[in-house]
Protein backbone atom coordinates (compact mmCIF):
# COMPACT_ATOMS: atom_id res chain seq x y z
CA UNK A 1 0.00 0.00 0.00
CA UNK A 2 1.26 3.54 -0.50
CA UNK A 3 1.69 6.12 1.94
CA UNK A 4 -1.26 6.27 4.07
CA UNK A 5 -3.53 9.13 3.45
CA UNK A 6 -3.79 12.04 5.84
CA UNK A 7 -7.16 11.84 7.91
CA UNK A 8 -8.41 14.72 10.40
CA UNK A 9 -10.93 14.58 12.37
CA UNK A 10 -13.39 17.96 11.77
CA UNK A 11 -17.03 18.76 13.00
CA UNK A 12 -18.94 16.45 11.08
CA UNK A 13 -17.15 13.69 10.05
CA UNK A 14 -13.43 12.69 9.15
CA UNK A 15 -11.28 15.00 6.31
CA UNK A 16 -9.60 12.89 4.05
CA UNK A 17 -6.97 14.86 1.85
CA UNK A 18 -5.51 13.38 -1.30
CA UNK A 19 -2.16 13.74 -1.94
CA UNK A 20 -0.57 14.51 -5.45
CA UNK A 21 -1.28 11.39 -7.39
CA UNK A 22 -3.60 9.47 -10.02
CA UNK A 23 -7.64 9.46 -9.06
CA UNK A 24 -7.33 5.94 -10.05
CA UNK A 25 -4.47 5.20 -7.82
CA UNK A 26 -5.98 7.09 -4.86
CA UNK A 27 -9.31 6.11 -4.98
CA UNK A 28 -8.15 2.22 -4.84
CA UNK A 29 -5.84 3.24 -1.70
CA UNK A 30 -8.48 4.91 -0.26
CA UNK A 31 -10.94 1.78 -0.11
CA UNK A 32 -8.13 -0.41 0.63
CA UNK A 33 -7.29 1.87 3.80
CA UNK A 34 -11.08 1.46 4.89
CA UNK A 35 -11.03 -2.20 4.01
CA UNK A 36 -7.81 -2.47 6.17
CA UNK A 37 -9.39 -0.18 9.19
CA UNK A 38 -12.83 -2.05 9.30
CA UNK A 39 -14.61 -0.88 12.59
CA UNK A 40 -12.78 2.99 12.68
CA UNK A 41 -14.38 3.81 9.25
CA UNK A 42 -18.05 1.76 9.76
CA UNK A 43 -20.24 4.84 10.31
CA UNK A 44 -18.38 7.21 9.54
CA UNK A 45 -18.93 10.73 7.40
CA UNK A 46 -16.36 11.37 5.30
CA UNK A 47 -15.41 14.37 3.62
CA UNK A 48 -13.16 14.23 0.59
CA UNK A 49 -10.47 17.36 -0.40
CA UNK A 50 -9.58 16.26 -4.04
CA UNK A 51 -7.89 19.74 -4.96
CA UNK A 52 -7.89 20.64 -8.46
CA UNK A 53 -8.81 16.97 -9.92
CA UNK A 54 -11.81 17.10 -12.50
CA UNK A 55 -14.36 14.47 -11.33
CA UNK A 56 -17.64 14.13 -13.00
CA UNK A 57 -20.92 12.54 -11.16
CA UNK A 58 -20.14 8.95 -12.13
CA UNK A 59 -16.70 8.90 -10.69
CA UNK A 60 -17.88 10.87 -7.33
CA UNK A 61 -21.71 8.73 -7.77
CA UNK A 62 -19.02 5.56 -7.78
CA UNK A 63 -17.06 6.72 -5.08
CA UNK A 64 -20.15 7.45 -2.86
CA UNK A 65 -21.55 4.06 -3.85
CA UNK A 66 -18.30 1.96 -2.65
CA UNK A 67 -18.09 3.57 0.79
CA UNK A 68 -21.84 3.19 1.26
CA UNK A 69 -20.70 -0.41 0.88
CA UNK A 70 -18.01 -0.44 3.05
CA UNK A 71 -20.88 1.80 5.55
CA UNK A 72 -18.87 4.76 5.16
CA UNK A 73 -21.06 8.03 4.46
CA UNK A 74 -19.31 10.64 1.55
CA UNK A 75 -21.26 13.57 2.47
CA UNK A 76 -18.87 16.35 1.24
CA UNK A 77 -16.39 16.89 -1.34
CA UNK A 78 -13.96 19.82 -1.69
CA UNK A 79 -12.00 20.87 -4.58
CA UNK A 80 -10.99 23.31 -6.47
CA UNK A 81 -12.21 22.24 -9.92
CA UNK A 82 -14.98 23.99 -11.21
CA UNK A 83 -16.63 20.49 -12.97
CA UNK A 84 -16.13 18.44 -9.16
CA UNK A 85 -17.96 21.26 -7.12
CA UNK A 86 -20.82 20.98 -10.05
CA UNK A 87 -21.05 17.12 -9.89
CA UNK A 88 -21.02 17.47 -6.18
CA UNK A 89 -23.74 20.06 -6.20
CA UNK A 90 -25.97 17.64 -8.60
CA UNK A 91 -25.47 14.55 -6.04
CA UNK A 92 -26.29 16.24 -3.32
CA UNK A 93 -22.90 16.58 -1.69
CA UNK A 94 -21.60 19.55 0.63
CA UNK A 95 -18.81 21.27 -1.50
CA UNK A 96 -17.51 23.02 1.99
CA UNK A 97 -17.23 21.62 5.58
CA UNK A 98 -19.68 24.47 7.17
CA UNK A 99 -22.89 22.75 7.88
CA UNK A 100 -25.31 26.41 7.45
CA UNK A 101 -27.99 24.54 9.71
CA UNK A 102 -25.77 25.25 13.15
CA UNK A 103 -25.42 28.54 14.23
CA UNK A 104 -21.82 30.01 14.24
CA UNK A 105 -19.71 28.89 17.51
CA UNK A 106 -17.20 31.09 18.76
CA UNK A 107 -13.77 30.98 17.29
CA UNK A 108 -11.74 28.79 19.54
CA UNK A 109 -14.23 25.76 19.21
CA UNK A 110 -13.31 25.98 15.44
CA UNK A 111 -10.03 25.76 15.14
CA UNK A 112 -9.36 22.73 12.75
CA UNK A 113 -13.03 21.70 11.88
CA UNK A 114 -13.81 25.38 9.73
CA UNK A 115 -12.68 25.51 6.24
CA UNK A 116 -10.27 28.73 6.48
CA UNK A 117 -10.74 29.98 3.48
CA UNK A 118 -14.23 30.83 3.28
CA UNK A 119 -15.04 33.27 6.20
CA UNK A 120 -19.04 32.81 7.14
CA UNK A 121 -20.05 36.07 5.33
CA UNK A 122 -18.61 35.54 2.20
CA UNK A 123 -21.26 35.57 -1.47
CA UNK A 124 -21.34 32.50 -3.36
CA UNK A 125 -21.14 33.73 -7.38
CA UNK A 126 -23.28 31.08 -9.28
CA UNK A 127 -23.53 31.75 -12.93
CA UNK A 128 -25.66 29.44 -14.10
CA UNK A 129 -29.50 27.81 -13.72
CA UNK A 130 -29.59 25.49 -10.63
CA UNK A 131 -31.26 22.71 -12.23
CA UNK A 132 -33.46 19.83 -10.81
CA UNK A 133 -32.11 17.95 -8.04
CA UNK A 134 -29.24 20.11 -7.53
CA UNK A 135 -28.10 21.56 -4.01
CA UNK A 136 -26.73 24.05 -3.29
CA UNK A 137 -25.53 25.03 0.23
CA UNK A 138 -23.59 27.74 1.57
CA UNK A 139 -22.88 29.40 4.95
CA UNK A 140 -22.98 32.87 3.76
CA UNK A 141 -24.87 34.36 0.98
CA UNK A 142 -25.68 32.89 -2.23
CA UNK A 143 -26.15 35.23 -5.74
CA UNK A 144 -27.17 32.99 -8.72
CA UNK A 145 -27.34 34.83 -12.75
CA UNK A 146 -29.49 32.02 -13.63
CA UNK A 147 -32.68 30.36 -13.08
CA UNK A 148 -34.02 27.93 -9.83
CA UNK A 149 -35.42 25.23 -11.51
CA UNK A 150 -38.33 23.27 -9.60
CA UNK A 151 -36.56 20.09 -7.76
CA UNK A 152 -33.78 22.47 -7.34
CA UNK A 153 -32.77 23.77 -3.38
CA UNK A 154 -30.61 26.29 -2.27
CA UNK A 155 -29.99 26.53 1.79
CA UNK A 156 -28.38 29.05 2.71
CA UNK A 157 -26.73 31.02 6.18
CA UNK A 158 -27.48 34.33 4.59
CA UNK A 159 -29.49 36.29 1.76
CA UNK A 160 -30.62 34.51 -1.64
CA UNK A 161 -30.54 36.35 -4.67
CA UNK A 162 -31.84 35.19 -7.84
CA UNK A 163 -31.52 37.09 -11.17
CA UNK A 164 -33.91 35.15 -12.81
CA UNK A 165 -37.14 33.01 -12.38
CA UNK A 166 -36.82 31.83 -8.70
CA UNK A 167 -39.06 28.19 -8.96
CA UNK A 168 -37.38 25.39 -6.64
CA UNK A 169 -36.66 25.36 -2.85
CA UNK A 170 -34.76 28.02 -1.07
CA UNK A 171 -34.33 28.50 2.64
CA UNK A 172 -31.95 31.51 3.79
CA UNK A 173 -30.84 32.37 6.88
CA UNK A 174 -30.51 28.70 7.53
CA UNK A 175 -28.58 28.78 10.46
CA UNK A 176 -30.96 31.10 12.52
CA UNK A 177 -30.64 34.19 11.11
CA UNK A 178 -34.04 36.43 10.93
CA UNK A 179 -32.93 38.86 9.14
CA UNK A 180 -32.44 37.42 5.77
CA UNK A 181 -34.08 37.77 2.64
CA UNK A 182 -34.72 36.18 -0.39
CA UNK A 183 -35.08 38.19 -3.85
CA UNK A 184 -36.08 37.54 -7.61
CA UNK A 185 -36.96 38.86 -10.54
CA UNK A 186 -39.40 36.01 -10.70
CA UNK A 187 -40.28 34.82 -7.20
CA UNK A 188 -42.34 31.65 -7.47
CA UNK A 189 -40.46 28.99 -5.24
CA UNK A 190 -42.12 26.07 -4.54
CA UNK A 191 -41.55 26.45 -1.10
CA UNK A 192 -39.91 29.61 0.72
CA UNK A 193 -38.00 29.83 4.25
CA UNK A 194 -36.41 31.65 6.48
CA UNK A 195 -34.54 30.72 9.54
CA UNK A 196 -37.14 28.98 11.30
CA UNK A 197 -40.54 29.68 8.68
CA UNK A 198 -41.69 28.44 5.76
CA UNK A 199 -44.53 29.33 3.68
CA UNK A 200 -45.31 28.21 0.20
CA UNK A 201 -46.04 30.88 -3.02
CA UNK A 202 -49.21 32.08 -3.37
CA UNK A 203 -51.26 32.16 -6.90
CA UNK A 204 -49.44 34.67 -8.72
CA UNK A 205 -51.76 37.67 -10.03
CA UNK A 206 -50.59 40.40 -12.60
CA UNK A 207 -47.60 40.57 -14.34
CA UNK A 208 -44.51 38.79 -12.76
CA UNK A 209 -42.43 41.81 -11.13
CA UNK A 210 -39.01 41.34 -8.68
CA UNK A 211 -39.99 40.72 -4.65
CA UNK A 212 -38.68 40.85 -2.20
CA UNK A 213 -39.11 38.15 0.38
CA UNK A 214 -38.29 38.76 4.43
CA UNK A 215 -39.83 38.21 7.96
CA UNK A 216 -42.49 40.91 9.63
CA UNK A 217 -42.92 40.00 12.84
CA UNK A 218 -42.37 36.40 12.37
CA UNK A 219 -44.74 36.25 9.06
CA UNK A 220 -43.03 35.62 5.73
CA UNK A 221 -43.92 38.63 3.58
CA UNK A 222 -43.62 39.28 -0.34
CA UNK A 223 -43.57 42.53 -1.21
CA UNK A 224 -42.52 44.31 -4.78
CA UNK A 225 -39.01 45.91 -5.08
CA UNK A 226 -39.68 49.06 -5.47
CA UNK A 227 -42.65 49.31 -2.51
CA UNK A 228 -40.27 50.48 0.37
CA UNK A 229 -38.71 53.22 -2.22
CA UNK A 230 -42.69 54.46 -2.92
CA UNK A 231 -43.49 54.90 0.43
CA UNK A 232 -40.39 56.39 2.33
CA UNK B 1 -14.66 8.91 -40.72
CA UNK B 2 -15.36 7.35 -37.48
CA UNK B 3 -19.25 7.00 -36.38
CA UNK B 4 -21.15 9.80 -34.25
CA UNK B 5 -22.42 8.06 -30.40
CA UNK B 6 -25.51 9.34 -30.40
CA UNK B 7 -27.45 8.31 -26.70
CA UNK B 8 -31.02 9.07 -26.56
CA UNK B 9 -32.41 9.26 -23.10
CA UNK B 10 -35.01 11.26 -20.32
CA UNK B 11 -35.28 10.37 -17.17
CA UNK B 12 -38.86 9.82 -17.01
CA UNK B 13 -39.96 6.11 -18.79
CA UNK B 14 -42.39 6.26 -21.13
CA UNK B 15 -41.45 9.32 -23.39
CA UNK B 16 -40.51 8.25 -26.52
CA UNK B 17 -36.93 6.98 -25.64
CA UNK B 18 -37.16 3.58 -27.72
CA UNK B 19 -39.28 4.92 -30.20
CA UNK B 20 -37.36 7.44 -30.91
CA UNK B 21 -34.09 5.48 -31.11
CA UNK B 22 -35.80 3.55 -33.51
CA UNK B 23 -37.06 5.92 -36.02
CA UNK B 24 -33.88 8.14 -35.74
CA UNK B 25 -32.15 5.20 -36.68
CA UNK B 26 -34.20 4.26 -39.39
CA UNK B 27 -34.47 7.65 -40.86
CA UNK B 28 -30.34 7.83 -41.21
CA UNK B 29 -29.75 4.62 -42.56
CA UNK B 30 -33.10 5.41 -45.11
CA UNK B 31 -30.66 8.08 -45.90
CA UNK B 32 -27.83 5.83 -47.04
CA UNK B 33 -25.95 6.03 -43.97
CA UNK B 34 -24.62 3.30 -41.77
CA UNK B 35 -25.86 2.92 -39.06
CA UNK B 36 -26.03 0.54 -35.55
CA UNK B 37 -28.81 1.03 -32.82
CA UNK B 38 -28.07 -0.58 -29.05
CA UNK B 39 -30.46 -1.44 -26.65
CA UNK B 40 -28.80 -0.52 -23.25
CA UNK B 41 -32.09 -1.64 -21.68
CA UNK B 42 -30.79 -4.69 -20.50
CA UNK B 43 -33.23 -6.52 -18.20
CA UNK B 44 -36.28 -4.45 -19.65
CA UNK B 45 -34.91 -4.77 -23.29
CA UNK B 46 -37.90 -3.36 -25.82
CA UNK B 47 -36.12 -1.73 -28.82
CA UNK B 48 -35.97 -5.25 -30.79
CA UNK B 49 -39.77 -5.73 -30.61
CA UNK B 50 -40.36 -1.89 -31.82
CA UNK B 51 -37.86 -2.67 -34.85
CA UNK B 52 -39.33 -5.73 -35.56
CA UNK B 53 -35.87 -7.98 -35.27
CA UNK B 54 -37.23 -10.01 -31.97
CA UNK B 55 -37.32 -13.21 -33.84
CA UNK B 56 -33.80 -12.86 -34.97
CA UNK B 57 -32.04 -12.22 -31.90
CA UNK B 58 -29.37 -14.93 -30.74
CA UNK B 59 -26.37 -13.02 -29.17
CA UNK B 60 -27.03 -9.92 -27.44
CA UNK B 61 -24.66 -7.13 -25.33
CA UNK B 62 -24.25 -9.14 -22.61
CA UNK B 63 -22.82 -11.96 -25.03
CA UNK B 64 -20.41 -9.38 -26.17
CA UNK B 65 -19.02 -7.56 -23.42
CA UNK B 66 -18.74 -11.34 -21.69
CA UNK B 67 -16.41 -12.02 -24.54
CA UNK B 68 -18.87 -15.49 -25.58
CA UNK B 69 -19.28 -14.03 -29.09
CA UNK B 70 -17.83 -11.84 -31.38
CA UNK B 71 -19.43 -8.17 -31.97
CA UNK B 72 -20.80 -8.85 -35.40
CA UNK B 73 -22.50 -11.74 -34.27
CA UNK B 74 -24.86 -9.94 -32.14
CA UNK B 75 -25.14 -7.33 -34.79
CA UNK B 76 -28.65 -7.94 -36.08
CA UNK B 77 -29.04 -7.00 -39.68
CA UNK B 78 -32.49 -5.38 -41.10
CA UNK B 79 -33.52 -6.77 -44.08
CA UNK B 80 -35.23 -3.41 -45.02
CA UNK B 81 -32.87 -0.64 -45.26
CA UNK B 82 -28.63 -1.00 -46.41
CA UNK B 83 -27.00 -0.83 -44.02
CA UNK B 84 -29.34 -0.72 -40.09
CA UNK B 85 -27.83 -2.99 -37.46
CA UNK B 86 -29.32 -3.50 -34.05
CA UNK B 87 -27.38 -4.40 -31.00
CA UNK B 88 -30.23 -6.33 -28.49
CA UNK B 89 -30.47 -6.31 -25.11
CA UNK B 90 -30.29 -9.09 -22.77
CA UNK B 91 -33.28 -9.68 -21.35
CA UNK B 92 -32.48 -12.16 -18.38
CA UNK B 93 -29.92 -10.23 -16.64
CA UNK B 94 -30.01 -6.45 -15.54
CA UNK B 95 -28.05 -3.50 -15.44
CA UNK B 96 -24.85 -4.14 -13.44
CA UNK B 97 -24.10 -6.95 -16.16
CA UNK B 98 -22.38 -4.07 -18.38
CA UNK B 99 -20.19 -0.87 -16.99
CA UNK B 100 -19.64 2.38 -18.66
CA UNK B 101 -16.06 1.31 -19.71
CA UNK B 102 -17.21 -1.76 -21.11
CA UNK B 103 -19.67 0.57 -23.26
CA UNK B 104 -17.06 2.89 -24.10
CA UNK B 105 -14.83 0.12 -25.37
CA UNK B 106 -17.53 -1.66 -27.41
CA UNK B 107 -18.62 1.83 -29.17
CA UNK B 108 -14.79 2.39 -30.16
CA UNK B 109 -14.92 -1.19 -31.52
CA UNK B 110 -17.77 -0.16 -33.88
CA UNK B 111 -17.25 3.24 -34.48
CA UNK B 112 -14.95 2.99 -37.78
CA UNK B 113 -16.95 1.11 -40.22
CA UNK B 114 -20.14 3.28 -39.36
CA UNK B 115 -21.34 6.51 -39.53
CA UNK B 116 -24.01 6.45 -36.42
CA UNK B 117 -24.08 4.80 -33.30
CA UNK B 118 -27.56 5.16 -31.57
CA UNK B 119 -27.78 4.04 -28.39
CA UNK B 120 -31.32 3.61 -26.55
CA UNK B 121 -31.09 4.51 -22.45
CA UNK B 122 -33.37 2.98 -20.11
CA UNK B 123 -35.23 5.60 -17.55
CA UNK B 124 -33.54 6.83 -14.67
CA UNK B 125 -30.05 7.75 -13.28
CA UNK B 126 -28.51 4.95 -12.44
CA UNK B 127 -26.32 2.47 -13.91
CA UNK B 128 -28.65 2.15 -16.78
CA UNK B 129 -28.04 5.81 -17.68
CA UNK B 130 -24.94 6.05 -16.68
CA UNK B 131 -23.55 2.74 -19.15
CA UNK B 132 -25.75 4.66 -22.13
CA UNK B 133 -24.30 7.87 -22.06
CA UNK B 134 -20.67 6.59 -20.66
CA UNK B 135 -19.42 6.39 -25.00
CA UNK B 136 -22.04 9.44 -26.05
CA UNK B 137 -20.72 12.03 -28.46
CA UNK B 138 -23.78 13.99 -27.95
CA UNK B 139 -27.05 13.39 -26.10
CA UNK B 140 -30.45 13.58 -26.94
CA UNK B 141 -33.09 14.24 -24.29
CA UNK B 142 -36.58 12.94 -24.82
CA UNK B 143 -39.19 14.92 -23.25
CA UNK B 144 -43.30 14.74 -23.22
CA UNK B 145 -44.81 18.50 -22.41
CA UNK B 146 -45.90 17.58 -19.22
CA UNK B 147 -44.72 18.84 -16.19
CA UNK B 148 -42.91 16.04 -14.53
CA UNK B 149 -41.48 14.62 -17.53
CA UNK B 150 -39.94 18.01 -17.98
CA UNK B 151 -38.73 18.08 -14.40
CA UNK B 152 -37.13 14.52 -14.86
CA UNK B 153 -35.76 15.87 -18.29
CA UNK B 154 -34.34 19.09 -16.28
CA UNK B 155 -32.64 16.47 -14.08
CA UNK B 156 -31.22 14.62 -16.29
CA UNK B 157 -30.15 17.50 -18.18
CA UNK B 158 -27.88 18.45 -15.07
CA UNK B 159 -26.74 15.17 -15.13
CA UNK B 160 -25.88 15.47 -18.62
CA UNK B 161 -23.89 18.50 -18.35
CA UNK B 162 -21.87 17.43 -15.27
CA UNK B 163 -20.26 14.79 -17.09
CA UNK B 164 -19.48 17.06 -19.56
CA UNK B 165 -20.61 15.62 -22.90
CA UNK B 166 -21.18 18.65 -24.17
CA UNK B 167 -24.94 20.51 -24.72
CA UNK B 168 -27.79 18.12 -24.76
CA UNK B 169 -30.20 18.51 -27.30
CA UNK B 170 -33.78 18.30 -26.65
CA UNK B 171 -36.91 16.46 -28.45
CA UNK B 172 -40.35 17.25 -27.29
CA UNK B 173 -42.63 13.78 -28.13
CA UNK B 174 -46.37 13.61 -28.12
CA UNK B 175 -47.01 17.43 -28.72
CA UNK B 176 -50.99 17.47 -29.34
CA UNK B 177 -51.49 20.77 -30.89
CA UNK B 178 -55.40 21.41 -29.95
CA UNK B 179 -54.47 21.02 -26.53
CA UNK B 180 -51.71 23.66 -26.85
CA UNK B 181 -54.18 25.81 -28.38
CA UNK B 182 -56.95 25.70 -25.65
CA UNK B 183 -54.14 26.20 -22.79
CA UNK B 184 -53.80 22.46 -21.50
CA UNK B 185 -50.40 21.29 -22.56
CA UNK B 186 -47.62 22.94 -22.34
CA UNK B 187 -46.24 24.81 -25.14
CA UNK B 188 -42.66 24.64 -27.14
CA UNK B 189 -41.64 27.84 -25.21
CA UNK B 190 -42.76 26.67 -22.24
CA UNK B 191 -40.71 23.92 -22.26
CA UNK B 192 -37.66 25.91 -23.52
CA UNK B 193 -38.19 28.37 -21.18
CA UNK B 194 -37.29 25.76 -18.07
CA UNK B 195 -34.90 23.15 -19.86
CA UNK B 196 -33.24 26.22 -22.06
CA UNK B 197 -31.33 23.54 -24.66
CA UNK B 198 -31.14 23.68 -28.34
CA UNK B 199 -33.93 22.37 -30.12
CA UNK B 200 -33.83 19.17 -32.31
CA UNK B 201 -36.95 17.70 -32.60
CA UNK B 202 -40.86 18.24 -32.26
CA UNK B 203 -42.69 15.35 -32.61
CA UNK B 204 -46.66 15.36 -32.93
CA UNK B 205 -49.29 13.02 -31.29
CA UNK B 206 -49.49 10.53 -34.26
CA UNK B 207 -51.39 6.66 -33.81
CA UNK B 208 -49.68 5.83 -36.59
CA UNK B 209 -46.60 5.05 -33.95
CA UNK B 210 -48.63 2.77 -31.48
CA UNK B 211 -49.50 1.17 -34.67
CA UNK B 212 -46.20 1.03 -36.45
CA UNK B 213 -45.12 -0.01 -33.03
CA UNK B 214 -47.06 -3.30 -32.84
CA UNK B 215 -45.95 -4.21 -36.20
CA UNK B 216 -42.42 -3.80 -36.03
CA UNK B 217 -42.14 -0.71 -38.71
CA UNK B 218 -40.95 2.05 -37.90
CA UNK B 219 -43.16 4.93 -38.33
CA UNK B 220 -39.83 7.25 -40.26
CA UNK B 221 -40.48 4.37 -42.88
CA UNK B 222 -44.44 5.63 -43.33
CA UNK B 223 -44.57 8.43 -46.14
CA UNK B 224 -47.87 9.49 -44.74
CA UNK B 225 -46.94 9.61 -40.85
CA UNK B 226 -46.15 13.39 -39.51
CA UNK B 227 -44.21 11.20 -36.56
CA UNK B 228 -42.34 9.82 -39.23
CA UNK B 229 -41.62 13.27 -41.11
CA UNK B 230 -40.90 14.79 -37.75
CA UNK B 231 -38.15 12.46 -36.95
CA UNK B 232 -37.06 12.16 -40.62
CA UNK B 233 -36.94 15.94 -40.05
CA UNK B 234 -34.10 15.38 -36.85
CA UNK B 235 -31.89 12.79 -39.01
CA UNK B 236 -31.19 15.45 -41.57
CA UNK B 237 -30.20 17.82 -38.78
CA UNK B 238 -28.13 15.66 -37.44
CA UNK B 239 -26.20 15.25 -40.83
CA UNK B 240 -26.08 19.34 -40.24
CA UNK B 241 -28.62 19.98 -42.47
CA UNK B 242 -31.08 23.39 -41.52
CA UNK B 243 -34.58 22.31 -41.15
CA UNK B 244 -37.33 24.89 -40.44
CA UNK B 245 -39.76 23.44 -37.67
CA UNK B 246 -43.43 22.76 -38.61
CA UNK B 247 -45.24 24.56 -37.26
CA UNK B 248 -47.75 22.25 -35.33
CA UNK B 249 -49.63 24.80 -33.44
CA UNK B 250 -50.37 26.93 -36.57
CA UNK B 251 -53.98 28.17 -37.03
CA UNK B 252 -55.14 28.35 -40.50
CA UNK B 253 -56.75 31.40 -42.27
CA UNK B 254 -55.97 35.11 -41.68
CA UNK B 255 -56.13 35.45 -37.81
CA UNK B 256 -53.45 32.47 -37.62
CA UNK B 257 -51.48 33.88 -40.75
CA UNK B 258 -51.88 37.53 -38.22
CA UNK B 259 -50.96 36.18 -34.88
CA UNK B 260 -48.00 34.23 -36.32
CA UNK B 261 -46.75 37.30 -37.72
CA UNK B 262 -46.35 38.83 -34.05
CA UNK B 263 -45.54 36.21 -31.93
CA UNK B 264 -41.76 35.97 -31.89
CA UNK B 265 -39.38 33.15 -32.77
CA UNK B 266 -41.90 30.10 -32.42
CA UNK B 267 -40.34 26.63 -32.02
CA UNK B 268 -37.18 27.60 -33.97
Amino acid sequence: MAEPLPIKGVRDGLLITLPPGMWGDLRASLLATIDDRGDFFRGARLALQVEDRALGAADLGGLREDLARREATLYAVLSTSPLTLAAAANLGLQTNLQRPGVPSQPAEEEEEAVDEEVPAEAALLLQHTLRSGQVLRHPGHVIVLGDVNPGAEIIAGGNILVWGHLRGVVHAGAGGDESARVCALDLAPTQLRIAGRIAVSPKRRGNVRPEIAFLREGQLVAQPWDEERRHA
Amino acid sequence: MAARVVTVTSGKGGVGKTTATANIGVALAAAGQRVVCIDADIGLRNLDVVMGLENRIVYDLVDVVEGRCKLRQAMIKDKRLPDLHLIPAAQTRDKTAVSPKDMVRLADEIRPDFDWVVIDSPAGIERGFRNAIAPADLVLIVTNPEVSAVRDADRIIGLVEAEEKGPPQLIINRVKAEMVRRGDMLSTQDVLEVLAIQLIGVIPEDEQVLVSSNQGMPAALEPKSRAGKAFRDIARRLNGEEVPFDDLEARDGFFGRLTRLVRPGGAS
